[in-house]
C-alpha cells in the first residue's frame, strides 16, 4: 500500500520528509570549503559545504542546500550521509549512481534531478584543494562543456549512451541537456551519434 | 503527521464524477444495445444517444444536429485543426470549404493537443501563427489582428486556460475572425459547465467540449459544428454521428456527459459564488500568511475556481509532493514534474521568470471544495512553504520564510 501511496521508494519518502544535515546557518557552520552548482534560471541549485580533517584529510561534515524537487531534496540528503567520513579523494568519486543506489530507487526520469549533489560536492572538494596549497590536487577535467546552462559535458553524454540513451529525448531525460536555452542541441546530438556508433554500431 | 483529511485541489485536472451521473450511468449499463442496430436493443440504446445530445444541444445553444460525440476534448481539438490540413491541401467538396487558404492562428497558451496539432499543420506546409499572450495570459489583440488577413482560414483560441484560468473574450476574437472571412474554433473545455456558454451568442462554427472536468466520466467528450460549416471527420469508416465521427458510440459516456449537464444547469450559478468567495479566502490567506508570492493569470478575468500562484525560491514539484503528504493535491508549472523537462509553456507565455514557473502550483476549487478544506490549505501551505524555503538556496538570502 505504501508504494501506491507515494512516487517513490520509502528511502526516498524518508529522505525527502526528512532531509539530513540541511544548512541553516552558513556563518555559524565555518565551512573549510563550498561548491555551488546548477542555476536557478534551470530549476535546480545545488549549495554543498564540507569540513575537513586537514591531517587525515577525510570530510568530517557536510551540509547543503537545494532549490530543487523532491528527488532533488532526497538524493541530496542521502549523499551528505554518504560522504561524511569518507576521505576526499573516495568522496570525490561518489557517483549519481551510487547515490541512486542508496536511496533503492529513483524512477528513471528523475534520475537527473539527482545528478547536481555528487557535482556540487566535486566543486566542494576542488574549491578545498585550491584553498589549501593543492592545486595540483585538483582533478582537471579533461571534458569539455557541451551545454553551456547547465555544465554537462560530453563525458556525461557518453555516459548517458552507455546507460541508454538512443534518442534526443532519452538523453535529455538522462542529462537535463538542453533543457534551458537548447543551443546545444545539434552539438549534442551530434556527439551521441558518435557514441553510439563507437559502442553500439555491429 | 499523517492525517486522514483529503483535499482535492485539482479540478481542472480531472473531476470526482457527480452522484448522479454515477446513478444514471449504472442505470445505463442495463442498455447494451448498439444505437445503430435496428431491433429493439438498438432503438433503446439510440433514445439514450439522442436524449443526450439534445440536453447537451440545449444547454450551448445549439441544434441537436450540430453535436458530434467525440471521445474526448483532445479528440474534438485535433479534429478541427486536422479538418484544416484537409482544407489546405485537398481538392475538397464540402459547401464552405475554405480551401486555398493556408494560414491557421492560435495561441502561445493552447493545451498541447491544440499546439501539437497546429506544429503538425506547419510541417505540412501551413502557415501557423502562435499569438502572445500579456502577463495576465490575456491574448496580444494588436498582434492577433495584425496576423489575421484575407489568407487566414482557421482560427482557434481557448476559451478559459487550464493554468491560470484567464478568459479569453471568444465572440470579440470571433465577430474579428469572421469579418476576415476565417472559420472560428474555441477550445471550451474548461469552460462549458463552468460559465455560461452560448453558442449561437458567440457565433463560433466549432467548440470542444469534455466530460470529465465537469463531473461526468473520462472518455467522452463532443465538438459543436456550426450547420452548414465544412466538417470532415477524422476518424474515418463509419456512418455513425451523421458520417461525422466513425466508431460505435460510447452510450455510457454519453448519458454520462449528458447527466453531469444536467446538473451543471442545476448547480453552475450557486456554485460560481461559493467557489469564487472561497478562492478570494485561499489567495487572502496566502497573501497575508506568506511572503514573496506571485498570482498568475487575470485577477478577475478568470475561471472562479482557479488559482495560479508562484512560490519564490521554492520548487514546484517539492511543495506537491511535500503537500501530498498532508493529503492535498494541487499540480505544478514546474520543470521537474512534466516529462518534457520544460517549465509550463502557458507561465513562460505570460513572461514570468523561470525561476516563478518553476515554484508555480496551481490550486483548481471544485463542487465539494469547503471552507474547512480551505483553511486547512492555508495552514498546511504555510508550514510547507517554510519548509521548502528553509532548504532552498534561493531564499537564504535576504528572504525570511
Amino acid at each position: 500500500m505504501d508504494n501506491i501511496n507515494w512516487l517513490y521508494s520509502d528511502k526516498v519518502k524518508d529522505h525527502f520528509m526528512h532531509p539530513r544535515n540541511v544548512l541553516m546557518d552558513e556563518a555559524g557552520f565555518q565551512a573549510d570549503a563550498r561548491g555551488i552548482i546548477g542555476n536557478i534560471k534551470c530549476g535546480d541549485e545545488m549549495l554543498m559545504l564540507i569540513k575537513v580533517d586537514k591531517e587525515k584529510m577525510v570530510i568530517t561534515d557536510c551540509k547543503w542546500k537545494t532549490f530543487g524537487c523532491a528527488s532533488a531534496i532526497a538524493s541530496t540528503s542521502v549523499l551528505s550521509e554518504m560522504a561524511i567520513g569518507k576521505t576526499l579523494d573516495e568522496a570525490y568519486k561518489i557517483t549519481s549512481h551510487d547515490i541512486a543506489k542508496a536511496l533503492g530507487s529513483l524512477p528513471e526520469h528523475k534520475i537527473h534531478c539527482s545528478v547536481l549533489g555528487d557535482k556540487a560536492l566535486r566543486a566542494a572538494i576542488n574549491d578545498y584543494y585550491m584553498h589549501n596549497g593543492m592545486e595540483e590536487k585538483v582533478k582537471k577535467e579533461k571534458e569539455h562543456i557541451i551545454c553551456q546552462c547547465l555544465g554537462i559535458t560530453d563525458k556525461e553524454i557518453e555516459d548517458a549512451v552507455l546507460e541508454g540513451a538512443h534518442t534526443y529525448m532519452e538523453l535529455q531525460e538522462h542529462t537535463k541537456i538542453g533543457t534551458v536555452c537548447g543551443k546545444c542541441k545539434e552539438k549534442s546530438i551530434e556527439l551521441m551519434q558518435q557514441y553510439m556508433d563507437k559502442y553500439f554500431k555491429k | 503527521m499523517l492525517t486522514n483529511r483529503k483535499v482535492y485541489l485539482d479540478h481542472n485536472a480531472t473531476t470526482p464524477i457527480h452522484p448522479e451521473v454515477k446513478k444514471a450511468m449504472v442505470a445505463a449499463m442495463a442498455t447494451f444495445g448498439n444505437p445503430s442496430s435496428l431491433h429493439e436493443y438498438g432503438r433503446v440504446a439510440r433514445l439514450l444517444v439522442e436524449d443526450s445530445r439534445a440536453a447537451l444541444a440545449s444547454f450551448i445553444g445549439a441544434d441537436p444536429k450540430e453535436v458530434v460525440f467525440m471521445g474526448s476534448g483532445s479528440e474534438a481539438n485535433n479534429t478541427v485543426l486536422n479538418l484544416f490540413s484537409c482544407a489546405g491541401f485537398r481538392k475538397c467538396e464540402v459547401v464552405g470549404c475554405s480551401l486555398g487558404k493556408k494560414e491557421v492562428i492560435t495561441t502561445k497558451i493552447e493545451h498541447p493537443c491544440v499546439l501539437e496539432s497546429a506544429a503538425c499543420l506547419a510541417e505540412r506546409g501551413a502557415v501557423v501563427h502562435f499569438v502572445g499572450v500579456d502577463r495576465y495570459g490575456k491574448i496580444n489583440l494588436d498582434e492577433f489582428k495584425q496576423k489575421l488577413s484575407e489568407n487566414t482560414g482557421l482560427i482557434s483560441i481557448m476559451m478559459a486556460n487550464n493554468e491560470i484560468g484567464t478568459l479569453q473574450d471568444v465572440k470579440e476574437l470571433c465577430r474579428i475572425s469572421h469579418a476576415k472571412g476565417a472559420l472560428f474554433h474555441t477550445d471550451a473545455v474548461q469552460a462549458v459547465g463552468k460559465i455560461p456558454v452560448n453558442v449561437k451568442d458567440l457565433d463560433v462554427d466549432y467548440l470542444s467540449l469534455s466530460g470529465h472536468k465537469i463531473y461526468g466520466p473520462k472518455g467522452i467528450g463532443a465538438l459543436y459544428v456550426k450547420k452548414g460549416v465544412q466538417f470532415c471527420p477524422f476518424i474515418c469508416g463509419g456512418h455513425q454521428e451523421h458520417g461525422r465521427r466513425a466508431g460505435t458510440e460510447n452510450t455510457l459516456g454519453i448519458v454520462g456527459l449528458a447527466k453531469a449537464i444536467e446538473m451543471r444547469k442545476k448547480e453552475m450559478i450557486g456554485e460560481h459564488e461559493r467557489v469564487l468567495k472561497l478562492k478570494m479566502l485561499l489567495k487572502q490567506g496566502i497573501e497575508e500568511n506568506i511572503p514573496d508570492v506571485q498570482f498568475n493569470g487575470h485577477p478577475t478575468d478568470s475561471l472562479a475556481g482557479t488559482l495560479n500562484v508562484s512560490f519564490l525560491g521554492a520548487e514546484g514539484e517539492a511543495i506537491l509532493l511535500y503537500l501530498d503528504l498532508e493529503g492535498i493535491a494541487v499540480s505544478t508549472g514546474s520543470a521537474c514534474a512534466s516529462a518534457s523537462l520544460d517549465p509550463s509553456h502557458v507561465l513562460t507565455a505570460t513572461g514570468i521568470s523561470q525561476e516563478q514557473a518553476h515554484g508555480s502550483i496551481r490550486m483548481s476549487l471544485g463542487r465539494e471544495t469547503s471552507l474547512e478544506d480551505i483553511n486547512y490549505v492555508i495552514k498546511k501551505l504555510i508550514k510547507v512553504i517554510k519548509h521548502v524555503r528553509k532548504i532552498s538556496t534561493v531564499a537564504s538570502g535576504d528572504r525570511h520564510g
